[in-house]
């Protein structure tokens, strides 16, 4: 029992293929199996959303799926989210609003956020207060969390989370980041 | 009768209630978070889901959402050998009108239940519920079908099918039956499936002239309930013709309250009625105290939830009702 088994998935756009136990936990299988450590670790129990990221485009909670329930899937984590390592608009507005403060629950923040405008580019208070109910930061109060999201919708993002415009306040040259995050997929 | 948190037989503690619904208070104690080992199958097919069940007998679970059992398999409160996931099943993931009753497969997840139209124009009460069943991520993950096996006697959308004389529809090798919810979950964490038989469909009846809420008062965003009721009012006129009440939560016989809805029937839709409906409820339930509240203040929320869902399922019945 316990066998192990080989899963395939395409992780930021990047096949790959490790071997695993049926246990190993989807969150642990991209932090301690592909090193991608920007999705986080820490309630275990579906409640804090540190561990959001994405399964075939929608947001889940990675400490409650299995790593071979997403063989053959497509998973995105919030080290995908810069586009040509410039931080997109979410992540921006992040910065611009002081959306976080010890940043541990930010990477669930940002992935929970980028869903919500991409489907909705204009999400009220109410909206994005709801969108997050399931991810909960323990210093902002989530004022400037909010306030994060709407500097995003009014800055141009909600059209697609990739390849936008990200305006001209942002970094222009950081293509050895985005490199060193390839090399965490395929190592 | 399938005991859904067995699996090697291991109940390691007597209060595991509190320990499921409190589980992260549990970390302290050095509890592992990761699941005992298990190994995995995928079925493409309702009936290999059910010939793989017959292969390995009941130390087999199937998964869907995972979203109830994975947290108990974390907590050793169910150690099954053997995973088979079902989330490449074709064929369970429907809803819709079905002669004179509603078919929602059993693989509907949480967001499609709270998003669909044809839910939203019989029953809102399931939008009502889906409003408050844990967040927008747990919602992507977890099923109808799931939420009723799980059989937990604070699980919400067991008491929306429950408020609405739901049936399950249950496969196995040799076809279907269909159980009427208040005979399908034979106590906590207990359903009427077999080891080789799989809940595939729930079905409501269509109802005219109906209205339909539910009302949940929990401690935070996404909790499990304190406690939480809810009722469909069908009219005639200002008379009520027919009446359902769920209860989540509060200890309620087969999560329930028949003599309720009996004093209900045939009587007018007023707010008088409702009181007594509320009177009935409140007495009939048997809560127990936890950190969530006390008997008393639960007994209090079982009556006056039946009562403010009662009110607004008349509202809606007679078109008077908000439409959100």
């Amino acid at each position: 029992m316990g066998t192990t088994m080989d899963v395939t998935m395409t992780v930021n756009g990047t096949e790959v293929t490790r071997e695993v136990e049926p246990r190993t936990l989807l969150v642990h299988f991209v932090r301690d199996h592909l090193g991608l450590t920007g999705t986080h670790w820490a309630c275990d129990t579906t409640n804090c959303g540190a561990c959001t990221l994405w399964v075939d485009g929608e947001p889940v909670k990675s400490c409650t799926m299995l790593a071979v329930m997403a063989d053959g899937h497509e998973v995105r984590t919030v080290e995908d989210l810069d586009t040509g390592g410039e931080l997109n608009v979410l992540q921006q507005g992040f910065m611009e609003e002081h959306g976080l403060q010890c940043g541990f629950c930010t990477p669930g923040m940002l992935m929970t956020g980028q869903w919500l405008l991409d489907r909705d580019p204009d999400p009220d208070e109410a909206t994005i207060r709801e969108a997050i109910s399931g991810n909960l930061c323990r210093c902002t109060g989530y004022e400037n969390i909010v306030r994060a999201v709407r500097w995003a919708a009014e800055h141009g993002n909600g059209n697609g989370s990739a390849g936008q415009d990200t305006g001209d306040e942002a970094a222009a040259d950081d293509a050895q980041d985005q490199d060193h995050d390839s090399d965490e997929v395929t190592a | 009768m399938t005991n859904q948190v067995s699996g090697r037989g291991a109940l390691h503690s007597l209060d595991w209630f509190t320990q499921f619904h409190g589980g992260w208070l549990r970390l302290d104690e050095g509890i592992m978070q990761v699941p005992e080992t298990f190994d995995y199958e995928r079925v493409a097919t309702v009936e290999d889901a059910i010939a793989r069940l017959a292969h390995h007998g009941d130390e087999a679970r199937l998964i869907a959402g995972g979203h109830s059992l994975l947290p108990m398999m974390k907590l050793r409160l169910a150690i099954p050998e053997v995973l088979i996931d079902i989330n490449d099943v074709p064929g369970l993931d429907h809803v819709r009108v079905d002669g004179d009753e509603l078919a929602i497969g059993a693989m509907v997840r949480h967001a499609a239940i709270l998003d669909n139209g044809i839910l939203a124009e019989h029953y809102p009460i399931f939008r009502d519920a889906e409003r408050k069943i844990a967040d927008p991520l747990v919602r992507n993950r977890g099923t109808i079908g799931g939420s009723v096996c799980q059989a937990d006697p604070a699980e919400d959308l067991s008491a929306v099918v429950t408020a609405l004389r739901g049936t399950i529809v249950i496969q196995s090798a040799s076809g279907r039956r269909s159980v009427p919810i208040r005979e399908f979950h034979t106590g906590p964490w207990e359903t009427v499936v077999g080891d080789a038989e799989m809940v595939v469909e729930v079905r409501i009846p269509i109802r005219t002239a109906v209205g339909s809420a539910y009302e949940k008062v929990e401690r935070r965003v996404g909790d499990w309930a304190v406690a939480a009721a809810g009722t469909f009012l069908q009219l005639d006129g200002d008379t009520i013709a027919d009446a359902g009440i769920g209860l989540a939560a509060v200890g309620a016989t087969h999560m329930t309250c028949p003599e309720a809805e009996q004093a209900l029937v045939g009587g007018p839709a007023d707010g008088d009625a409702f009181a007594e409906a509320a009177r009935i409820v409140s007495e009939s339930v048997h809560p127990t105290a936890d950190q969530r509240g006390p008997v008393d203040y639960k007994r209090h929320l079982a009556g006056e939830l039946t009562r403010r869902a009662l009110v607004r399922s008349a509202a809606r019945a007679t078109g008077a009702g908000e439409d959100n």
